[in-house]
């Protein structure tokens, strides 16, 4: 188990007051304009050494993010978009960091402004979190009022921070799609490239990180890149918070070492399996997003980027969804087909007709009225449509029912069959060719 | 995608202006966007035109809203149609968000679904009092505290139906009730209070600081000694103490023989230089290799021992000032003869390590 004193967010239960004092004394912005004079380079170095993969999903290494930014400006400003749309069912980490440890945000902010030479930066909050958008912007006026923020701060960096409030779109944790909601628009992704490092929001070098990736920086700095990178394993440093919701006992946010076995975060920190482990039936390891990885694969697996991976299934944001026996899994996946087919932003077709057709499919499966063949039917289109949009929202949108298929065809069969052998009035249906 | 439509004609409102308190916020709210940028305001504007019209949005609204910003009225249309969060027709005094998405569906949200309505009929209706409507909405971002629903403004964690039919009562008769978690959890903590983040040193300010000692560990090394000087002493000082030489086979293990002799050079083809080198090669039994040796020399197995050593990273382990173990000589006799080991040099001087080769598996 990881030591308390190798825990980033020691705040993260709220426990302890948010306030800047107290921050500080949990050793928020403690020599932060030392870490500054220690210059662009080295910061960024240390980032890139720490081994930090972003947090928001996509594992992509954040000190190599960093260093995409143009290294002198051209005269347009550039800017740090804090990515605060937490909205992947499972997820609900990036909410506690901003009500209980926001001056780790703030200062993680300043911190990688500077590293990409931006003095102005966003944080795009979700628009459900009306809590936590007052207790951000609470501590950004504490930092306003103690100048460790602003054009005339203590540090010598003129620098301002915004929170900016969303209106309740899942797309929009997608980061072209949450620039151009920043704008004032409908979040619909955008093509890339051009990437947000060239042109992002405003047409201006832009970096997108998740809330997670920007609150570690200021530890990371201090400690060193070293010490995060001595934490988990391989290409799989540091700390994480994971996130377990469902069927155990407690469910909670834990900060954790990557690669801590599945079966230990549950009985450490989670109270065990509800009903044991016997009671297991499978785990959405990352976030609706990803596909489930069932019982006898995940209860020994090591909670890490790699491993996951190599399991058909991913990380994601280290929102462990644990389900058990007593799970209607067909109709989880539907349920989760349906949250696609919501949040769809319309933009390309495979995406938006797409996500209505599986869940659709999806509903008749959960009831057994279905014909065999449509699995395959099924399990096609999911392919046709990964891939084939803008964004990742078609392949999030697949990849769950390719999970159920991969791992739980039994289960659709039977209940088709189950279905089939009763007597129906009505025809049974099939899907549109 | 949603489906969304605004309200029918005869409920919109005839027109709408921000009150004046609500138009100074919104000139602050514009301000945060650089220059020529004030269309990135039409999202918190919206949210306070909402706040303003008792929890949803109107046309009239919208339109005012878009003349502000000097945006076209389909921008703000379409901005308006697109995020769930603006409720386009009427909603009661308390608007009921519940989560139904996977980690709340399977805690229980179907109850709390069957729940409402049962108490306040099919979703997006309002009560007959006004108090109440209810819609079941996608994640809200409180997994941990499933089932879990947002009322106006504010998320109630820990549902059961009693729970929330009891905080519906309370909050319709007006009496305070508890935001967050039902259930007397802080926060996201296991229920119960957790066992992490109880070290009392991360809270109290001792470690502030601490830190710099890296920086200062380097400032001081950097400026004592210049860095290739220093290590260039530290391997002088090493080969001192260890006046093993060198050897082009160190750090890789060997399969084969160590030994490098004429006799194996001839065997494999190769041409001596001298004709006299030649005629001692042809004969094994005069040359200094010996093929037939049943046991390496010490000196060999040490060779060998320290070669598998550094492939397992414990060379440093390995003794220097007496023979190693043979790991010949102990792989052979496993598993044959349980006195085979004790026969090994390393066992009678009292060394109990295992042999590298176990150690490197």
């Amino acid at each position: 188990m990881l030591s308390d004193q190798d825990r980033i967010f020691t705040n993260i239960y709220g426990l302890h007051s948010p306030g800047l004092d107290e921050a500080k004394k949990r050793g928020a912005w403690d020599g932060t304009k030392f870490l500054l004079e220690m210059g662009r380079d080295w910061i960024i170095e240390e980032m890139k050494q720490s081994g930090l993969r972003g947090r928001g999903g996509a594992g992509f290494p954040t000190g190599l993010k960093w260093s995409f930014m143009p290294k002198k400006s051209d005269g347009r400003p550039h800017y740090l978009v804090v990515n605060a749309d937490e909205s992947e069912p499972g997820t609900c980490k990036d909410r506690e960091i901003m009500r209980h440890d926001p001056h780790l945000l703030i200062e993680g902010c300043l911190l990688a402004s500077f590293a990409m030479a931006a003095h102005a930066c966003y944080i795009y909050i979700r628009g459900e979190y009306v809590a936590e958008k007052h207790a951000l912007q609470k501590a950004v006026d504490e930092a306003y009022a103690a100048r460790l923020v602003g054009k005339d701060n203590v540090h010598g960096y003129p620098f301002d921070i915004y929170v900016h409030h969303g209106a309740g779109a899942y797309i929009c944790g997608e980061e072209t799609a949450l620039l151009e909601s920043l704008e004032g628009k409908k979040g619909m992704p955008r093509l890339k490239p051009p990437f947000p490092a060239n042109m992002g929001l405003y047409g201006c070098p832009t970096t997108v990180n998740n809330v997670e990736s920007i609150a570690v920086a200021g530890t990371i700095l201090r400690r060193g890149g070293a010490w995060f990178a001595g934490l988990g394993g391989k290409n799989n440093t540091g700390t994480k918070l994971f996130c377990v919701s469902g069927h155990v006992n407690k469910p909670c946010n834990v900060e954790e070492e990557l690669g801590i076995t599945f079966r230990e975060l549950i009985d450490k920190h989670c109270g065990g399996m509800r009903g044991g482990w016997d009671n297991l039936l499978c785990s959405i390891p990352g976030g609706s997003s990803v596909p489930l990885v069932p019982a006898e694969q995940i209860i020994d697996a090591k909670m890490d980027f790699d491993t996951l991976k190599n399991l058909g299934s991913g990380l994601g944001t280290a929102a462990v969804i644990v389900l058990d026996r007593s799970t209607d899994i067909v109709s989880a996946i539907a349920r989760i087909a349906y949250f696609y087919k919501h949040e769809s932003c319309g933009q390309c077709t495979p995406c938006r007709e797409g996500t209505g057709w599986m869940w659709r499919v999806m509903l008749r499966m959960a009831e057994g009225r279905a014909q065999r063949r449509e699995i395959d039917m099924l399990l096609d289109v999911t392919k046709q449509i990964e891939g084939h949009t803008i964004c990742a929202l078609g392949d999030a949108a697949a990849w769950p029912i390719q999970g159920l298929i991969r791992h739980f065809r039994p289960e659709i069969e039977k209940r088709i069959d189950r279905y089939s052998a009763n007597p129906h009035s009505d025809p049974v249906p099939m899907a549109a060719e | 995608m949603a489906n969304r439509r605004l309200a029918p004609a005869a409920e919109q409102p005839q027109s709408f202006a921000f009150s004046s308190e609500n138009a100074e916020w919104a000139k602050g709210q514009i301000e945060k966007y650089p220059e020529g940028r004030q269309a990135s305001a039409v999202i918190p504007l919206l949210w306070k035109a909402q706040e303003q019209n008792g929890g949803w949005l109107p046309r009239a609204a919208i339109e005012s809203v878009a003349d502000e910003l000097g945006m076209p009225h389909i921008r703000v249309l379409e901005v308006a149609t697109f995020y769930t969060m603006f409720a386009l027709e009427p909603v009661g005094r308390f608007w009921i968000q519940l989560c139904g998405t996977v980690p709340c569906d399977s805690c229980g949200a179907r109850e709390l679904k069957d729940y409402l309505q049962a108490r306040l009929g099919a979703p997006g209706h309002v009560s007959a009092d006004g108090n109440f409507s209810w819609l079941e909405v996608e994640c809200l971002g409180a997994c941990c505290n499933a089932p879990m629903a947002q009322i106006n403004q504010d998320y109630y964690e820990d549902l059961t139906p009693d729970l929330l039919g009891a905080l519906m009562d309370d909050l319709a008769a007006g009496r305070p009730v508890k935001i967050g978690s039902q259930v007397g959890r802080t926060s996201s903590e296991p229920k119960g209070g957790a066992d992490t983040l109880v070290d009392a040193t991360l809270f109290d300010g001792s470690r502030v600081g601490a830190w710099r000692q890296r920086f200062e560990d380097k400032k001081a090394e950097e400026s004592s000694e210049p860095s290739g000087k220093a290590e260039a002493a530290s391997s002088e000082q090493r080969a001192a103490a260890d006046p093993k030489p060198a050897r082009p086979d160190a750090g890789r293990a060997v399969e084969g023989r160590s030994t490098d002799a004429p006799a194996q050079r001839s065997a494999s083809g190769e041409k001596p230089v001298k004709s006299g080198d030649e005629a001692e090669a042809a004969d094994p039994a005069e040359s200094t290799a010996r093929p037939g040796k049943p046991a390496p020399t010490p000196a060999e197995s040490m060779a060998r021992a320290e070669a598998a050593g550094a492939e397992s990273g414990t060379q440093s382990d390995l003794p220097r000032d007496e023979p190693p173990p043979q790991p010949e000589a102990s792989g052979a006799s496993e598993g044959v003869s349980t006195d085979g080991p004790k026969t090994a040099p390393a066992e009678t001087s009292g060394d109990k390590r295992p042999a590298p080769k176990s150690e490197g598996n």
